[in-house]
This record gives structure tokens, sequence and C-alpha cells, in this order.
């Protein structure tokens, strides 16, 4: 089944529906394509048990309200190339034709290895607030809240609000560079607010700053979790440890399409130009994948990218001031939420780093590069197809080629990892059915898929 | 006023679930000592850890499918939800 459309949006996080809404107010027939089963990414992720922000659902509410809007959510990007999007949606394969691509896929936790990393009741920070926003059951429940940045807050105020305990909230930066990050804040006045808002409503938990896991511990489940800090090592009991450092870009999607990436030491975003507009004719991007910059960032983006997708180039300048404005908050993160030495260092050589293919760190030490790796060990050949670990080796700088990369500058550097290369962006997007991929794209359609990447 | 649910099988346990709440949530509720989601490689417990369909560590069987994440789906009524493949 083939479905043409202007304006294909892929993502229905702030951006993508800020994109669509833009691109549809301007004439734009367009099609929004959602992993999630409901619209509004990470950030605004539906609470069963809770009303959305009021930004949130106006959001919702236009996408919903314009027909020349259609939303297709659970739909999973199998396979892409410029002009056509292969989708499985409803147990069926689906090709989309566009004229113009917003890529609004978002960003993921940077998870990293340590002792115990992979028991159950080990999770994301943003993890363990999704899963409850859907329903897992935290009441009562204690949990260590770590790792960096301000999603901490945000996933802590959550899990308190559905009846956690939150132990602690440890933050592995320095007080200093906290507090450097809290007095820039003034310039982003809705930032203020939110995280002032924040902290008032976890007045009664800890928020330790210079603290990070060591390791977790238990048999079928997480029962302890170690936690370090100037005071010395501390090991707490609780039922579920909820630990993440900051973000990392989506850009699988960008890569298949062939769209240059840019890295910032060490993981990639899409590299896009003042039109918002990748290094592949009509494709943008917008949001987290262009480089973490927050919800804000994300919208203002998305608007202008789905104007400029709807060739309402005017409209799209008129919110440039305003997302240079946002796009600055995203130099504070790095700058502020560095990631101290010793987070690097908690996996130990036991500790397994590809969760899919159960391969530890000791067993790619002395592996020149993630090609090599994967060929001795498997590793980031399983299911989540590198996104976990990818992240995690190019975080550590396990591979030598990882340092050459980001030191030097190398016109042809070595990939690091996957998530870098865009020679290794192959299909399947996602892991899929093989029915989903029998006869779709035609084999005429791949062989000439197939040259364009050989030339590149 | 109660909310609504719906009622789904774990491993043949039947599970209530608030309505929307999603399969790894109903696999969380229906034991809440160890939830059980599928055995890594080398046997050891595994359960979800991106929340988001990335890590596929909450992949279980629902309704004969096999590799479902049970994070990114919504649980029904009547669902047959196998973990440990």
């Amino acid at each position: 089944m083939t479905e043409h459309c202007d304006v294909l949006v892929i993502g229905a996080g702030p951006a993508g529906l800020a994109a669509a809404c833009a691109a549809a107010s301007h004439g734009a027939k367009v099609v929004l394509v959602d992993m999630q089963p409901r619209a509004g990414g990470q950030v605004w992720r539906q609470d069963l048990r809770k009303p959305a922000v009021a930004t949130a659902r106006a959001a919702f509410a236009e996408v919903s309200a314009r027909p020349d809007i259609r939303c297709l959510q659970q739909a999973q990007v199998v396979a892409a190339r410029p002009g056509h999007v292969l989708i499985e949606h409803a147990g069926t394969a689906m090709e989309l034709r566009y004229r113009a691509l917003v890529l609004a896929t978002g960003a993921r936790e940077l998870l990293l290895p340590f002792p115990g990393w992979t028991l159950p009741g080990v999770t994301g920070a943003g993890a363990l607030q999704a899963l409850v926003k859907q329903g897992w059951p935290i009441a009562g429940k204690r949990v260590l809240v770590a790792g960096s940045g301000p999603l901490l807050l945000a996933a802590a105020a959550t899990l308190q609000a559905h009846g956690a305990q939150v132990l602690a909230i440890c933050e592995q930066a320095p007080a200093a560079q906290l507090r450097g990050f809290a007095m820039q804040l003034w310039r982003w006045p809705s930032k203020l607010i939110q995280a002032a808002g924040l902290r008032t409503r976890l007045a009664g938990v800890p928020y330790r700053s210079g603290t990070w896991v060591r390791a977790a511990s238990g048999d079928e489940r997480v029962t302890e979790v170690e936690i370090e800090s100037a005071r010395g090592v501390e090991r707490i009991a609780c039922d579920h440890v909820a630990v993440g450092y900051g973000l990392v870009a989506n850009t699988e999607l960008a890569q298949k399409l062939g769209c240059e990436l840019t890295m910032q030491d060490p993981h990639p975003h899409v590299r896009v130009d003042t039109r918002l507009m990748t290094s592949v004719a009509d494709v943008y991007a917008a949001g987290e994948a262009c480089g973490i910059g927050g919800v804000d960032t994300a919208r203002i983006e998305g608007a202008m990218a789905g104007c400029f997708a709807a060739g309402a180039d005017k409209e799209a300048e008129a919110l440039r001031a305003r997302r240079d404005h946002a796009r600055a908050f995203a130099e504070l993160l790095p700058r502020h939420f560095a990631l101290r030495k010793q987070v690097h260092l908690a996996a130990t050589p036991q500790t397994v780093v590809c969760r899919c293919e159960d391969v530890s760190l000791s067993q790619l030490q002395g592996q020149a590069d993630w090609r090599a790796a994967k060929l001795a060990t498997r590793c980031g050949m399983g299911s989540c197809q590198g996104r976990i670990c990818g992240a995690a080796l190019a975080e550590l700088r396990v591979f030598d080629s990882t340092l050459a990369v980001s030191n030097a500058p190398n016109p042809n550097p070595v990939p690091p990892t996957p998530a870098a290369s865009a020679q290794g962006a192959r299909p399947p997007v996602f892991p899929t059915r093989l029915a989903s991929l029998a006869g779709t794209f035609s084999s005429e359609r791949e062989s000439s898929e197939n040259q364009s990447i050989a030339q590149k | 006023m109660s909310e609504p649910s719906v009622h789904l099988h774990i491993d043949g346990v039947a599970v209530e679930v608030p309505a929307g709440a999603s399969v790894a949530a109903a696999i969380a509720t229906s034991s809440e000592v160890a939830p059980r989601f599928r055995r890594s490689r080398s046997g050891q417990p595994r359960a979800p850890l991106c929340g988001m369909g990335v890590c596929f560590e909450c992949r279980v069987t629902i309704d004969g499918a096999a590799h479902q994440r049970a994070c990114l789906t919504v649980a029904r009524e009547g669902m047959q939800v196998r973990c440990d493949d």
C-alpha cells in the first residue's frame, strides 16, 4: 500500500506536533508517524492518572482537529530513502511518499554500564518516569534517582507524585557547576519557574551533588545500590534505581536517509542549515535530533521546520530569534553536566556492556574499533541494534578510534560506533517482521538505493 | 467512581490494570516482587531499561506474537502474555 503526502513528519513529540500543525496550517497535506501508542513523545508522555500540561493538551487538540493531518500512532519506520519511507503499522507495511520530510525523532537517555545495571529494577531515570506514567506500580517503593542533568528532578517529581518514596536524587556534577547552571537560568524564565517548582515539590527529598552510582546488587532484582561521594561509599537498600546520564539524539533514520551528522563529542546529532534542512534535499530536522535543547527549542524548531517544509519561509523566519534564544540553553548542558571520570570508570571488566548479546567490557578491550568488536563478539548486533551499547561505548571511549575522532580533525575518521557511521546504517531502522520487508520496496528500487550508498 | 480497567493474563495469571496501562505495567503488577520479562543469552533476568521502545529488554510474547515490546503495547482485554521467551 502506498500513500502520498506533501509533508511527512516522523515523531509526535513537541517538535513533530508543532511541525505537523505548522505545515498543515500552510495548506500541506500531512502524515504524522509515531512509534508510541499516544502522541507527546517522552517529555509530553501522557499520564494515565493525570492531565497533560496545557501546552501539550493544546498541541494534541490541534492535531486531532485538523482534517489535513493523518496521525499514525504505533507506526514504526522500517526503511527509508529520499522520497520514500516504509513503515509498519497495524500489522501491515505501508510505503509513504513525501515531497518534504521533517525528522522529529527526538532523543533517548544515555545509559551507562556499572556492576548490576542489568538487574530488573534498574532503569533509566526518564525511563522509570515513562513506565510509571503508563501504569507501572510504584506506590510505596523505595527509589534512588541518580545520574546527571535536569531530567532527574522531573523524573523524581513524577515518581513522588505517584506515591514512590524517593530516597535521594544523586547528581554526579559538583555543586559549583550546578550553581553556575542555576545562575544562568534567569535568561530562560520558563526553565527557572519549572526548576523552582520542581524543587518545591521535592522539598523533602535530599538532592546530593557530586554523588554517583558505583554499583547495584540483588539476586533476581535490585535490592541495594552503592553510591559514592566525598563522604565515601554508602550502601542504600532500595526497590528501584533510576539512573540516566542525560540525553543523546536519535539519528538512525537520518543516517539511513544519508543525512550528514555532526559529532558533539562524542555523540552525533543531525546537521541542519539555517533553514533546518539536512544535507539531503527536502529532508528537514527539528528538536533534539539536531542536538539536545529541551522542549522549548523543540516546539519552535518544529514549527519552523513545518513552515519551511510547506514553503512558508516568511513565517518560518519570523521564529528565528526565538529559536536562537532557546537553542542557547542547549549550550549550558554539556558545560554544567559534564560527566566525571568516576562515572566512566564504574564498569568493571566483568560488567556486561552489550545487554542484547551479553558481551562484557573485558571482551571489548583490545578491539581496534566498533566493526572489529562486532565481528569478534557480536556486540551491538542484538535487538536494540547497538542503540544502548553504542552510545555507552562512545561515551566511555572504549575504542581507540573514538579518541582519534574526537581529538583530531580527520577528513575520513573511522566511525567509532554504529550511531556515528553513515555506512553502518542498514535497514531495518527497527527490527521488523520479514513480511513487512518482503516485496514492498521493489528489488529495482533497493538496488538503486544500494548504488547511491556505494557512491558516497 | 472506579476507573475503567482491563483484564489480561500474564503467564496464565489473571491481572487487572487501569485502561490505557502498558503490558509492561501489567507484568509488573502481576508480580511486584520480581517481575519476569525475559532471560538474557546467559540466563540472567532482565526487565525494562529505557521505557520507550529502544532497548528491547522488555520483549515478551503477546497473543502468540514473539518479541513484542511490553512498554510500547497497551494492555487489552483478554490479552495472553508470555514472558521469558
